[in-house]
């Protein structure tokens, strides 16, 4: 096998990047989950809907869910993290951001190599993924 | 050695959670009185839900499709949760799967970046207009989505039945956008004991079905491997093995989208989410170590079969019919 077929068959140095950050993520992501879920499980933080509730209503639309449980939609649980099933959100989080925090590193890649129609496509996924991710869209369930 | 210690982990975190979830039903007898509207205490469901997701990683895995198109459509059957939760959970397990599985895949150069992102962001986009339009339509009935989910199933059933895809396409003349795209590349067969050259063809129809894929992910939280591939493969001309590593990668992006929109919705709920998507994802590592010694043509006829049946009573149940119980 020639040199140039050698290299051709090697994952782009922007593809490896990326997997190394992918790969802590998402471990950090599991752990996190599982920890939060035992806070959560366990009574150590207090639950802001409680354990016994949530069986007679998550039979119920998401609106009706948040409206009897006064939760929040959004960000809103941010200011909950005092709360054990809110603490869950952070894990939760963390899983949903790790593509746009990946796709922040390759468009420094990109931009190095002057790839201007990857920088762009990666530029514009990182705006959708914000967007989808900022509640502007997402939010308002009640 | 690498293998070993993400073994441990898995093994580790299994037991762990095992551990989680014995500890309410130790304690909480007490709590059997206050139960909920379906007779069970609250702890019944996410060690059921656990348990079922952990067996269906391992089914997932063995027959070739991704967790969310097993979990939406019989977790909505058999479980008594609104479907405005199984979806944000659907797409959260997804997400996790394709999560876990991206670093190796595209390290080994299965999954092609560069194939990947066009094809995201379209998809990305697509699955949030149809994520906004099915929290829409499950804002008005329930069971329009029901009806729609269930339909969407038994297509999806029948497409894996008589979907035959090519090993390797031939592509004579690649298009001018894929060779502007530069979408092709090189992988390692360790069956054939060659390199295969690849390249795209039909790009732009390709990209325009990714409109398509999305929306259909977003409105049902299914993870959309299951369209994904036929359109590269089938369509683009990409090789069997980089079109499915590709699917999986990109689940990771198009499912971020829309999961974001379930999620700032509260579609969400940890006592649900979190059980779900650590099983799935424990159930995949051990699926992925009995894959070697299953039979998996057998298996993924069983879940064809599955698929058919959940649709089916996903239509059923929307048509409020009751004929599947």
């Amino acid at each position: 096998m020639d040199t140039q077929n050698k290299e051709n068959l090697k994952a782009s140095r922007e593809q490896i990047i990326y997997a190394n950050i992918l790969v802590i993520g998402v471990w950090a992501g599991i752990f996190i989950l599982v920890t939060t879920y035992a806070i959560y499980l366990t009574g150590i933080l207090p639950s802001h809907v409680k354990l016994s509730l949530i069986p007679t209503i998550w039979g119920k639309g998401v609106g009706e869910y948040l409206e009897i449980t006064h939760s929040p939609h959004g960000w809103g649980w941010v200011s909950l993290l005092a709360k054990g099933d809110f603490l869950n959100y952070i894990g939760l989080t963390l899983l949903a951001l790790m593509t746009i925090v990946c796709y922040l590193v390759l468009v420094r890649g990109y931009i190095r190599q002057k790839n201007w129609i990857f920088t762009v496509i990666a530029l514009l996924e990182i705006v959708v993924l914000s967007v989808a991710a900022s509640g502007i869209l997402g939010s308002g369930g009640h | 050695m690498l293998n070993y210690r993400v073994r441990s982990a898995g093994w580790w975190i299994l037991s762990l959670f095992v551990f989680i979830l014995s500890c309410p039903l130790a304690a909480s007898a007490a709590e059997q009185a206050a139960a909920g509207t379906t007779g069970k205490p609250w702890w019944f469901w996410p060690i059921v839900l656990f348990v079922f997701c952990l067996v269906l990683g391992i089914v997932a895995v063995l027959a070739g499709v991704g967790g969310g198109v097993l979990y939406v459509p019989l977790v909505s059957g058999f479980f008594p949760f609104h479907i405005d939760f199984v979806r944000g959970v659907g797409l959260m397990v997804a997400l996790a799967g394709a999560l876990a599985a991206g670093p190796g895949l595209l390290r080994r150069n299965l999954a092609n970046l560069r194939l990947a992102l066009p094809v995201a962001l379209i998809a990305s986009a697509f699955s949030i207009l149809g994520a906004m339009l099915g929290l829409y339509l499950s804002a008005l009935d329930p069971d329009i989505i029901q009806i729609c989910l269930g339909a969407t199933i038994v297509g999806i059933a029948t497409l894996l039945l008589v979907s035959k895809n090519t090993e390797k396409p031939v592509v004579n003349k690649q298009d001018a956008i894929g060779l502007a795209l530069g979408l092709g590349g090189a992988y390692w067969d360790d069956g054939a004991r060659e390199s295969i050259e690849w390249k795209t063809h039909r790009t732009l129809l390709g990209l325009f079905m990714f409109i398509l894929v999305g929306l259909l992910a977003g409105m049902f939280g299914l993870g959309a491997g299951w369209a994904n591939v036929p359109v590269l493969n089938l369509l683009m001309g990409v090789p069997l093995k980089v079109s499915v590593a590709t699917s999986k990668f990109l689940l990771s992006i198009t499912d971020t989208s829309a999961a974001w929109i379930y999620m700032n919705r509260g579609c969400v709920i940890p006592l649900i989410g979190v059980p779900s998507i650590v099983g799935l994802m424990l159930g995949s590592l051990i699926g992925v170590k009995i894959l070697a010694v299953a039979k998996p043509k057998m298996i993924r006829y069983m879940v064809i079969i599955v698929l058919f049946f959940a649709g089916l009573k996903a239509i059923d149940k929307g048509l409020g019919l009751g004929f599947l119980g």
